[in-house]
């Protein structure tokens, strides 16, 4: 029996998260002895088009789907393998986080609340896959965005990819975002960037500057990420937990339109650091204005 | 219809919707569509934006918040009455804003907050159509219509669905721009043509024949005729983003996203 497989079982010593493959993420934040995969790679449903573009399929296709509990109740993981083409999504590993969110909708729907937890470890479209990528990305946040009236949707992002392009979206309509120091949340990654708008813009070889910019300490610091953790899979498993606990929040951040209209108008372009914007997205102004600016 | 500098999204926002109520980068207003009326919302070319790196027909910080209070302000509108009233989103957007203050003042938030709206507006009741009469690339696309209930097309150069811009994406898998449209041609997902994007059955209708630039009133009523057919279609089915695996096209291209659905559902509860 290997140490991965009993992981709660009293640890004295700290275990890595990062270092975790996907399956064993998932496994260390349900509660112990509950994990059950589903579509595990026995069922090899494999991408369609990467072996048309000479590319070798992996029998997961990059993501692990679970089913299990946290804290007793039952719960759903979805957790991205960065090992197998960087985390990125195409039409099966897509579709297995659509299809298990799409489920839990329906259970809670249905009066069966279903916890749904997803780990970001994805620099976005896999672009052997362009369009159907994307079609799956949009799936994916039409569904966090439906099932969040239920239940918090959970995500995660430990590193060491971090969670970029159309994901970035998904991880931001999350009820709660859980990240670690070495977890980065960025729309573009800092090499599209340099790339796209030149090395005065951001020199994506300046680590500092990047992790100054979208590492986990500064997106929790300025409320775009909800808790700091330390990589430690306890650590992980229990803001996971306290993330369920607190309950479906009254507006989503991804709803508090004016809220943040006003954060970008009290901003100068020019000047803006990441040290002076944390003030201006600070929680003081976010619950000045708690009001639930759904429909 | 004479200004030749007006971005596609601009000219058929004048076409569809004409005064706007707010100044670019979002313009957004309601207007008769046959009979009834229909919110329009476009991105347009803002040369004087705060934000340098988000001056053309891009999703930026302040383009996704926007877009999301523009929605949302129909969804409020609309609560407390009997019809919810149909939302077309005029699609012409070339990617999402590249910058350092983008990053760091959270465009990946600000288009988060546009799909947020979009998707609350559709499973809310409201028939929300994109019209793509230009660029819908990649996270732009997210934002402003890859949420609504039917995507419809102008078929005119220009237009087209991808994940990342061609040279870019050329760039990044070492290929050629040649060597990526030929590949396009075998791999449909690849490809950046609407006619593939059809195939895969995400595309509701390409309408043909239509000028995207000038177009004369008889085909910008040929396009109004598509929208109120499609929000009647929309009202009639589900709100749900599953139809778009229900077509005799998603059944052949996408058969891998439909049966990883029905084998998931199969193992879902222990048995």
């Amino acid at each position: 029996m290997s140490a991965l497989a009993t992981p709660h079982a009293a640890p004295l010593l700290r275990e890595s998260f990062i270092e975790l493959p996907a399956r064993e993420r998932a496994r260390s934040l349900l509660d112990a002895g509950s994990f059950r995969e589903l579509l595990g790679p026995f069922d090899r449903i494999e991408s369609p088009w990467l072996p048309l573009q000479g590319v070798v399929c992996q029998a997961d296709d990059g993501c692990v789907i679970a089913r299990g509990t946290i804290d007793g109740e039952p719960a759903v993981v979805a957790a991205i393998e960065s090992a197998f083409q960087g985390g990125s999504i195409g039409e099966v590993s897509g579709s297995k986080i659509a299809a298990a969110l799409e489920l839990a909708l329906r259970d809670c729907e249905r009066g069966k609340i279903v916890r749904p937890v997803v780990l970001f470890e994805t620099g976005g479209v896999r672009l052997q896959e362009a369009n159907l990528g994307l079609a799956v990305i949009a799936e994916i946040q039409a569904a966090i965005v439906a099932l969040r009236r239920h239940v918090p949707v959970v995500g995660v992002i430990a590193g060491m990819v971090g969670c970029f392009g159309g994901m970035s979206l998904a991880a931001a309509l999350c009820s709660y975002l859980v990240m670690t120091r070495q977890g980065r949340l960025g729309m573009n990654g800092p090499e599209v960037i340099e790339q796209e708008a030149g090395i005065d813009e951001l020199d994506a070889s300046d680590r500092r500057r990047v992790w100054q910019l979208i590492g986990g300490e500064q997106r929790v610091a300025s409320s775009l990420a909800d808790q700091l953790v330390d990589d430690d899979a306890q650590a992980v498993r229990a803001a996971v937990q306290s993330a369920f606990g607190q309950g479906v929040p009254a507006a989503h951040r991804s709803e508090q339109v004016d809220t943040f209209l006003q954060r970008l108008a009290r901003i100068d372009p020019a000047s803006v650091t990441p040290a002076s914007m944390r003030e201006a997205f600070s929680e003081q102004f976010a619950h000045s204005q708690p009001r639930k600016e759904q429909a | 219809m004479s200004d030749t500098s007006l971005s596609r999204g601009a000219r058929w926002f004048q076409a569809l919707a004409g005064q706007s109520r707010s100044a670019a980068p979002v313009l957004s207003a309601d207007a008769p569509l046959v009979d009834e009326t229909a919110r329009f919302i476009t991105v347009v070319p803002d040369p004087g934006n705060r934000f340098p790196r988000a001056t053309e027909n891009v999703v930026g910080l302040e383009q996704g918040w926007q877009l999301a209070r523009a929605v949302r302000e129909a969804i409020a509108d609309d609560a407390a009455g009997n019809v919810r009233r149909p939302i077309v989103a005029i699609v012409d957007v070339r990617s999402q804003a590249y910058g350092y203050r983008e990053e760091m003042l959270g465009i990946h938030l600000a288009c988060a907050a546009a799909v947020d709206a979009y998707a609350s507006a559709r499973d809310a009741g409201h028939p929300v159509i994109a019209l793509i009469v230009g660029p819908a690339m990649s996270g732009a696309f997210l934002a402003h219509g890859y949420q609504a209930n039917r995507i419809v097309a102008l078929d005119a150069p220009g237009t087209m669905v991808h994940a990342m811009g061609k040279e870019a994406a050329a760039r990044v898998t070492r290929r050629t721009v040649e060597a990526l449209d030929a590949l396009g041609e075998t791999i449909v997902p690849m490809s950046y043509s609407m006619a593939s994007f059809a195939k895969l059955g995400l595309l509701d209708q390409l309408i043909e024949g239509v000028d995207a630039d000038a177009p004369d009133a008889a085909q910008i009523a040929r396009v109004q005729q598509v929208l109120r057919e499609q929000i009647r279609s929309a009202r009639e089915g589900s709100r749900k983003l599953a139809r778009r695996l229900e077509s005799a096209a998603a059944q052949k291209h996408r058969a891998a996203s439909i049966e990883v659905r029905r084998r998931l559902a199969e193992q879902w509860d222990a048995v």
